[in-house]
């Protein structure tokens, strides 16, 4: 099949013209400099050597993070930019859904601004007359339709603006990120109409954040990140590779979140003494010995006599490596490292779970669970194993502490580690149990993942 | 650059509807809405007749009445200025068309400039009776020159607007330094005076550098003299108007893809 979008080699340079806030016309035409400051002084790549083509009559997506180059990409194939280099090739009539409504006037009518953005999309003014009908009756604007724009709520905006640039019956289509404009019902509507498109064999080009629909959706997807394309080809595969590198990113950013919060609780017990650390080591004794208790205080820190200190803790997964990231239900080890200044014989170790909303998921210590303590010291290690991670998706923060029988801290880390746990099944709530639906024969279902 | 210009004859249509719809736009919601077309340039020339017929008489003779005189200039000068700082601001404010829609930049400027063209079409509604209740306008042949005085400025004042919007997405300050420049053009020029004043023709010279002076006087002779000794003059400028459009869509052309990342 012939290519409907054909990119080779495609780079986009845009220039960020530094230091032209203050130059003005007077002064470039004092220091004969137009020529020079119409000359970039800085360049940015949005793109850089992307090549990819799009079969007539297939449906690709385009995703990478914010700021990937997805929407540079779409404005080269759209035509709005021109490439630094290489060659952009676009066979058919375009219709690019980058601003929904973009050149809509709010002061004349619905039904005016959709012929002038017809004829701005390129269609005849006859070609609008026929299609007006189906246009009002896409965008459930019929009775506004002779009410100016400006009186419009954003989504009736956008849903005309959509409605005209459907109609505008392209041989491609030029998606960007806007499907998020209508309510559900709209939503449906937009994609019974792609896929209608689909079936009348014409391009579509997606660019969006939703990696569902690209799955739903697209026979290939391009996977750009900083302007480069990482991945291309079946849609799952580069769906799976995003992913992977997404909870890489994940991981990193908890990583440093954790760093800092340690960070910044340690000093604030070794500087002026923290006014929370201060309160709890007057009074020890008033606070049972119990990491659930203080729940409502769901703020960081760390207090304690350091004479058992906590030095260390991973999040281990199931290969035994350190992690940030875990998938629902898989095994969790919370690896601690302490160092204890001197022998102690009176000590419980207590570690408390709890969610982004600060709600306790789970706690206990050892003391709870009736273990007597004889005797600590040197450096010693503790491992606290889950085997299966029941909690819906979300980001869990962690209670570490050793203290005394009686509540005295030796060492008490308040919320200071940070994990998040992903799950492919959206369910709600906090704790997932194991759980399996089982129907009598004439209840039917299929897959909903796998229907295209 | 002429594959373009041919383009620009595509987008006919565009233009048309553009044009028709910024001055729909103009006046929604107004009581009076079109009719403000005709009440402003109506109001503007009842105000000069009263404040240079009874507050500061002027009696300058062959230019009487002087009101009408001066409103033969005002009118053309009024298209020619509104173009020039509406088409400057146009790539700005249009600059989502530009940016977002596989959209004609040159087409916004031309849009000003077309806009105010109809405007000044309806101000001489006004302006034509009133030239014929004071038997001002002479029919002859020398109306025969006003479609090609109209003609010159369109191309002039299109030239100069394709400039001015490309620059202006690049040097912003042109927008405020245009309307202290439009200021003293259009003392400069001799509209609200008469060529024929012994004090200005002593700086003959230095009028005949301005180009609006040519426009000025060719209304003024076509309008409210009768016999028309400019058109030598209005013919030259017309020639230099075509470089100066081929010029200014030239320069357009070339910062055209500079538009959607730098407006």
């Amino acid at each position: 099949m012939t290519p409907a979008i054909e990119l080779t080699n495609v780079s986009k340079v845009y220039r960020r013209y530094g230091g032209r806030q203050f130059s003005t016309l007077k002064s470039a035409l004092l220091q004969r400099s137009i020529l020079r400051d119409l000359q970039p002084s800085e360049t940015f790549p949005a793109l850089t050597d992307v090549s990819f083509s799009v079969p007539k009559g297939s449906t690709y997506g385009v995703m990478g993070r914010n700021g990937s180059g997805k929407s540079t990409a779409l404005k080269l194939v759209a035509g709005i930019t021109k490439p630094t280099s290489g060659t952009v090739h676009v066979e058919g009539r375009i219709s690019a859904l980058i601003e929904l409504g973009a050149g809509f006037h709010p002061e004349i009518s619905g039904r005016e601004n959709v012929f002038i953005n017809g004829i701005m999309l390129g269609l005849t003014k006859r070609e609008i007359q026929n299609r007006f009908d189906e246009i009002v009756d896409f965008a459930e604007l019929r009775e506004f339709i002779d009410a100016p724009v400006k009186t419009y709520s954003s989504g009736m905006y956008m849903r005309l603006g959509f409605a005209v640039a459907i109609n505008v019956n392209p041989d491609v289509l030029l998606v960007d990120e806007v499907l998020a404009v209508g309510d559900e019902g709209f939503t449906h509507k937009c994609l019974d109409k792609f896929a209608e498109f689909k079936r009348s064999n014409k391009t579509i080009l997606l660019v969006t954040h939703s990696l569902n629909l690209i799955e739903r959706f697209c026979d290939e997807a391009l996977w750009l990140d900083g302007g480069h394309a990482m991945s291309h080809g079946d849609p799952k595969r580069v769906v799976g590779a995003y992913l992977t590198k997404v909870e890489e990113g994940e991981e990193q950013l908890l990583a440093a979140t954790t760093a800092r919060a340690v960070e910044s609780a340690s000093r604030g017990q070794d500087g002026s003494e923290g006014q929370d650390g201060q309160d709890r080591r007057d009074q020890p004794a008033e606070h049972p010995p119990d990491p659930t208790s203080n729940m409502s205080q769901a703020t960081e820190g760390r207090w304690g006599s350091r004479e058992v200190e906590i030095t260390d803790v991973a999040f281990l997964d199931q290969a035994g490596q350190p992690s940030f990231v875990f998938h629902s239900g898989d095994p969790l080890a919370v690896r601690v490292t302490l160092h204890a200044a001197h022998p102690v014989d009176d000590f419980v170790f207590g570690i408390g779970l709890f969610n982004a909303d600060g709600v306790c998921c789970y706690g206990t210590n050892t003391y709870l669970e009736d273990m007597q303590p004889q005797r600590l010291s040197g450096d010693v290690e503790m491992v606290f194993a889950i085997e299966s991670l029941d909690l819906v998706e979300g980001t869990y923060k962690l209670d570490l502490a050793v203290h005394k029988v009686d509540g005295f801290p030796y060492d008490y880390h308040r919320l200071l580690y940070t994990f998040r746990v992903k799950s492919r099944v959206h369910d709600v709530g906090i704790y997932r149990p194991r759980h399996r639906w089982t129907f009598s024969p004439a209840v039917e279902f299929k897959s909903r993942r796998d229907d295209r | 650059m002429f594959s373009n210009l041919a383009n620009l004859f595509r987008y006919r249509g565009l233009i048309q509807s553009l044009v028709a719809r910024e001055l729909k736009a103009r006046y929604r919601g107004s009581v009076l809405g079109f009719f403000w077309s005709f009440v402003n340039p109506l109001m503007l020339l009842l105000v000069y007749s009263f404040v240079f017929s009874t507050i500061m008489p002027n009696t300058t003779k062959g230019i009487q009445p002087y009101a009408l005189f001066m409103f033969c200039g005002i009118l053309p000068w009024t298209w020619f200025a509104a173009s020039l700082s509406e088409s400057t601001n146009s790539l700005i404010s249009g600059g989502n068309l530009i940016k977002k829609v596989l959209f004609p930049a040159e087409v916004l400027p031309i849009v000003s400039v077309l806009t105010n063209m109809v405007n000044f079409f309806l101000g001489l509604l006004i302006l034509v009776p009133s030239l014929i209740f004071y038997h001002r306008l002479h029919f002859s042949f020398a109306l025969l020159w006003f479609p090609a005085a109209v003609l010159v400025q369109l191309i002039f004042t299109l030239g100069l607007a394709l400039i001015l919007a490309a620059l202006t997405v690049h040097f912003r300050d042109i927008r405020d330094l245009l309307a202290n420049i439009l200021t003293l053009w259009f003392f400069a020029t001799p509209i609200i005076y008469s060529w024929t004043q012994d004090n200005v023709k002593a700086y003959k010279a230095l009028f005949d550098l301005n180009p609006f002076t040519h426009l000025a006087i060719s209304y003024q002779e076509i309008l409210f003299f009768g016999p028309v000794g400019h058109w030598k003059w209005l013919l030259a400028l017309g020639g230099g108007s075509v470089l100066l459009f081929l010029a200014g869509y030239w320069l357009f052309d070339r910062l055209r893809d500079s538009f959607a990342e730098a407006v």
